[in-house]
């Protein structure tokens, strides 16, 4: 900590301004008040610092202390970031719990990296090796599912001087590298200024599907590694759970998910639904690839700002090691009006709704930290940041300006409908405004990989949705029976893929998540019956009996087949075929 | 740092709720103030805002009679705080935890800082015990559980408070041997409003065991921004030390944000939507999330807010905010209460988010999920067969859309509608909808498992 001592003038909410902090920078971390309350500067006017604080500031007053730390909001990167929950400035919230009680009392205050915790480092370099920024020094078997990379920090070249296997806590040195200016001590922790982005070798255009095991979104409108989606939705639209329905099931290695100004009762849940869930590709507990970033609607707002660079430097580091990762921040909006709550008590000209100017600019810069990349590092390996924010529009208007800001950036929509979640269709995804970018490099990878048709499946149904909204139309000015036979076929075929399609039950063990596979079987089997259907009424089978056949029944209860009964959906084909031949008049 | 108690007489402005005080020293932000005038009168405030030796001062009861020459202030070194105890059961108040019934004042076992610290949400405990209320839209189709919050949304005119009294008098836990009270936060209600849920609660009882906090239509609107504060410190105290399961009731919500935006209109802040102020979702949320339950500790808080929706409108700032903090809705709806029918809730946009852990097997029974399900879809489905016709006309109608409409018209006069002291066990609101799904052939019913159709369904 630097010496120089300023002292409080102001006092506005998480607002505080102080003078006499000479030589302080900009987003600088400053502490205030006897209480030493975190801090950071957002502005500077001659001697006039004006100081974000991310705890709550009753009883500060001017005449007050202020010290700076000379260093900017930074987060601790290292082993022991599993499994953790922090809040929006990466303080520990279980030990928290455990040392300070069932409330966050101001000042509290614990290492983000429990120092009482051994690592068994590996090395993965030798004596006399020269190694530059990015490359794996070594190796520590963070959780089951995690093997975290201790790297040469960003900037750094050198020799390998010592190195060897130990057992130790973060802060142990595991490496001292030779560099130009001198030896370099590396341990098992870097730390990081939030806000800047973690340098990469450079930027690819995602290639690979980010697979999330969601019916709506990998079959119609599909997410890639190192994309960025939004999904914006009024309240009880079902933002927070299809946000879950990734953290659990999307094919990331590790997840970030950042509760920003939303409930607590939602980060319980993750914090004890996860361990118990099973990752399907390997079998382990979820919580084993997760970290949590909490800073719920009642805790300090100015930490709530920066909880989403708090979330997102994480993610930065693991992509580093090679990892596709997979950021979530529900709710962005939150986010925005923290921006909006202090622009305001700094009396900055208000924009839109009086959000900052710079809104549009900070939610574009802070998608564009996700990415598809190569790694720093000699090996050139490649990794992905995805993120995914939810958007809460007031009154669910998508004019708004985080709504108009966000979709600007993004190249995946996922528009929540609330006349779909009142009807209890969830995932209420609305299939006729939403959109993904990303359909072609979904199309190519799954055509190759899941069937040569799933691309053509995926474009038949998608016209018979749209056929069937414009049927509606039709539908309400005269009436269901107005329609021709083969309309009102249609309009069946259509529901069967609403209802027994697009109907995912997340809290159904089974149900929640399908892959890829059975995706395609399901909604391969409804078009199977349609064909044959539309055949059969043309050769005069009654639409009555073609809709009422009993074995749709089955049909709409196919998509809890367990994962590894395929066969059943071969089952299901042949008799749909039969029962259908069954109707047809006997020649 | 406790600041010096010094009293000034250097007011300088007064706009609204606010009073600017100069030459200041040693105050700090969220101290309270003591007012007083020359002949006695004495209010409270708190600090907004400081700056150099300049204090903004929110006067709680107004400060309507006061002149800046005609007063001195006194900075008290200490944010809000309440004395709390156990005693408080029983009693009324007002939004700063002063007695206003003719009772004893309190000896507080303790002091709390009003505002309360956010809860830990790693301390948190997932709320997943159901609650009865008695009241069938809510238990079967939107079952409360313990420490969550589920506000009612209601309109003008509407019998929310006669639902509200009904949930206080009438939730139990299908356990015994647990302590329950209810806190009752009144914000800028009538006074018939408020003497209605007294006499509700002497009634039947229920003020033993029920702390009250009354603030009326004409008392000072600033105070209704302490009031709910005061209420819910006083719940953790009772359920967090005491271990009681403590219900709170907070009404009017609307009056509340009122409140808020005439105070930050005074401090001519930028305005969000309608004049509220942009941190409007932020405040509600340090009340709401004041909801809950703690790992390791015995009592729990739920909420049930009450507000009023402007025009009957949804997206109106304080209905659409609150949506985003609580887990759920009631609605209460004007045609329902149109066609006499109590209580009104209109059970399809109406959602309890919280529902799914808190039943089932050894919580309620095993179908309760299924018979929800079919419940809601069903109607939904008569509803939407009735609004057809309204269009078409009847004939357009097919059988089994004849059918639907009359299963919709019985599941509101006998499913939705009880009386006023009607207490249905969860059993018997099971039995109802089983009798009304008897009205529908068992093909229809979808989404209810094999094995409870035959256990369940009526018997011709
Ligand atoms: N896929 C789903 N399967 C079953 N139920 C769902 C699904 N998605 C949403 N729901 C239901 O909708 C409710 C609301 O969803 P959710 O909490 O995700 O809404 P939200 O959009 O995040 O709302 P808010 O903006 O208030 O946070 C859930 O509690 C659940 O009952
Ligand atoms: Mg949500």
């Amino acid at each position: 900590m630097i010496s120089t001592q300023g002292s409080v003038i102001k006092v506005s909410g998480p607002l505080v301004v102080a003078r006499g902090l000479v030589g302080a920078r900009m987003y600088e971390m400053v502490r205030v008040g006897e209480a030493r309350l975190f801090g950071e500067i957002i502005e500077i006017r001659d001697d006039d610092y004006s100081i974000q604080v991310y705890e709550e500031t009753e009883g500060i007053g001017p005449g007050q202390p202020v010290w700076r730390t000379g260093e900017p909001l930074s987060v601790e990167l290292g082993p022991g970031l599993i499994r953790s929950i922090y809040d929006g400035v990466q303080r520990p919230l279980d030990a928290l719990q455990r040392d300070f009680g069932d409330y966050v009392v101001r000042g509290a205050e614990r290492p983000a990296l429990d120092r009482d915790r051994q690592w068994s480092f590996a090395p993965a370099v030798r004596v006399g090796d020269e190694v530059v920024a990015g490359d794996v020094l070594g190796t520590v078997q963070e959780s089951k599912l995690v093997l975290h990379k201790i790297m040469v920090p960003p900037g750094i070249v050198g020799k390998v001087v010592k190195i060897g296997a130990l057992i130790g806590n973060v802060d142990t040195e595991v490496a001292v590298l030779e560099a130009p200016k001198g030896n370099v001590s590396i341990t098992m922790v870097q730390r990081w200024p939030v806000r800047q982005s973690r340098p990469v070798a450079r930027k690819l255009m995602p290639t690979l599907p980010l697979v999330t095991g969601q019916r709506v979104i990998d079959m119609f409108f599909p997410m890639a590694q190192g994309g960025t989606a939004c999904v914006p939705g009024p309240f009880g639209s079902g933002k927070t759970v299809v946000q879950h329905q990734l953290a659990k099931w999307a094919d990331a290695r590790i997840i970030v998910y950042v509760g920003c100004g939303e409930r607590g009762n939602e980060m319980t849940d993750v914090l004890m639904e996860f361990p118990h869930l099973k990752d399907p590709s390997s079998g382990e507990a979820l919580m084993e690839r997760t970290v949590l970033v909490a800073n719920t609607s009642n805790m300090p707002v100015a930490a709530r700002e920066a909880s989403v660079f708090t979330g997102i430097a994480i993610a930065e580091y693991f992509r580093d090691m090679g990892y596709s990762v997979a950021l979530m921040a529900d709710s962005t909006s939150r986010w925005a009006e923290a921006m909006r709550e202090i622009s305001g008590r700094l009396e900055e000209m208000p924009g839109e709704e009086g959000y900052p100017a710079y809104l549009g600019s900070r939610i574009a810069s802070f998608y564009e930290r996700a990415g598809n990349v190569i790694c720093l590092g000699s090996d050139q390996r490649p990794a992905s940041v995805s993120i995914i924010g939810a958007v809460s529009p007031p009154g669910g208007d998508l004019s708004e300006p985080v709504v108009q800001a966000t979709l600007r950036v993004v190249k995946v929509y996922w528009g929540l409908d609330d006349k779909l979640a009142f009807a209890r269709h969830f995932p209420a995804v609305n299939w006729l405004t939403s959109y993904s970018l990303y359909q072609e490099i979904v199309d190519a990878s799954a055509d190759s990989q899941v069937a040569k048709d799933w691309s053509e499946i995926r474009t038949r149904a998608m016209t018979l949705l749209q056929q069937e909204a414009e049927l509606e139309e039709l539908v309400r000015l005269v009436g269901v029976d107005s329609l021709a036979a083969d309309d009102r076929l249609l309009m069946h075929a259509a529901r069967m893929i609403r209802e027994d399609f697009l109907h995912q039950n997340a809290f159904d063990d089974r149900d929640t998540y399908t892959s890829l596979g059975k995706q395609y079987n399901l909604l391969s089997l409804i078009l199977h019956y349609y064909d044959y259907a539309r055949t059969a009424l043309q050769g005069g089978a009654s639409l009555d009996g073609l809709t009422k056949l009993a074995v749709l029944d089955e049909v709409a209860r196919a998509k809890l087949i367990p994962e590894e009964a395929r066969d059943q959906f071969d089952y299901l084909k042949e008799r749909i075929t039969g029962d259908i031949r069954a109707l047809l008049p006997h020649t | 740092m406790a600041a010096i108690a010094r009293e000034y007489r250097t007011v300088r402005q007064i706009t609204g709720p606010l009073m600017l005080v100069e030459g200041v020293e040693g105050v700090t932000y969220g101290e309270l103030a003591d007012i007083k005038r020359a002949d006695g009168d004495i209010r409270r405030g708190r600090v907004l805002e400081v700056n150099g030796d300049k204090a903004l001062v929110q006067v709680f009861e107004g400060t309507s009679g006061l002149a800046p020459q005609d007063v001195k202030i006194k900075f008290l070194g200490k944010g809000l705080e309440i004395g709390v105890s156990q005693d408080m059961l029983g009693r009324v108040f007002d939004g700063f935890g002063h007695p206003i019934d003719d009772g004893p004042s309190i000896i507080p076992e303790k002091y709390l800082n009003v505002n309360g610290d956010p809860m830990n949400p790693y301390a948190r405990d997932y709320p997943n015990e159901f609650i009865q209320t008695g009241i069938s839209t809510i238990d079967l189709l939107n079952t409360l559980v313990r420490g969550q919050k589920l506000p009612l949304f209601s309109g003008s005119g509407l019998p929310h408070s006669r639902l509200a009294a009904q949930i206080a008098r009438q939730a139990t836990v299908l356990k015994t041997g647990e302590k329950f009270a209810v806190v009752f936060a009144a914000m800028g209600i009538t006074f018939e409003e408020s003497e209605f849920f007294v006499a509700d609660f002497r009634r039947t009882g229920a003020i033993e065991r029920s702390v009250l906090f009354i603030n009326l239509a004409d008392g000072p609107p600033i105070e209704r921004l302490s009031l709910p504060r005061t209420a819910l410190t006083t719940a953790e105290f009772l359920a967090f030390e005491k271990n009681m399961h403590v219900l709170v009731i907070l009404t009017d919500m609307t009056n509340y944000c009122e409140a808020l935006r005439e105070i930050s209109a005074a401090r001519r802040e930028v305005p969000g939507r309608r004049g509220y102020p942009g941190y409007l979702y932020t405040d509600l949320s340090t009340l709401y999330e004041r909801a809950g339950r703690i790992k390791g500790r015995t009592g729990s808080i739920t909420q049930i807010p009450v507000l009023t929706m402007p025009e009957d409108d949804k997206t109106h700032p304080v209905p659409d905010l609150t949506g985003y903090i609580t887990e759920g809705q009631i609605i209460i709806h004007r045609g329902l209460h149109a066609q006499g029918i109590y209580p009104p809730v209109d059970v399809l946009p109406s959602l309890s988010r919280l529902k799914d852990k808190g039943i089932g097997e050894g919580k309620t029974r095993e179908d309760h999920a299924d018979v929800m399900n079919q419940l809601y879809s069903a109607y939904a489905r008569g509803k939407e067969a009735k609004e057809l016709a309204v269009v078409l006309g009847e004939s357009a109608l097919s059988e089994e859309d004849v059918l639907f409409v009359k299963f919709s018209d019985a599941f509101e006069s006998r499913f939705v509608r009880q009386g006023e002291d009607e207490n249905r066990t969860i059993e018997e609101s099971l039995r109802i909808g089983w009798e009304l799904l008897g009205m529908l052939p068992k093909g229809e019913l979808k989404r209810v498992r094999d094995v409870f159709v035959e256990r369940y369904y009526p018997k011709p």
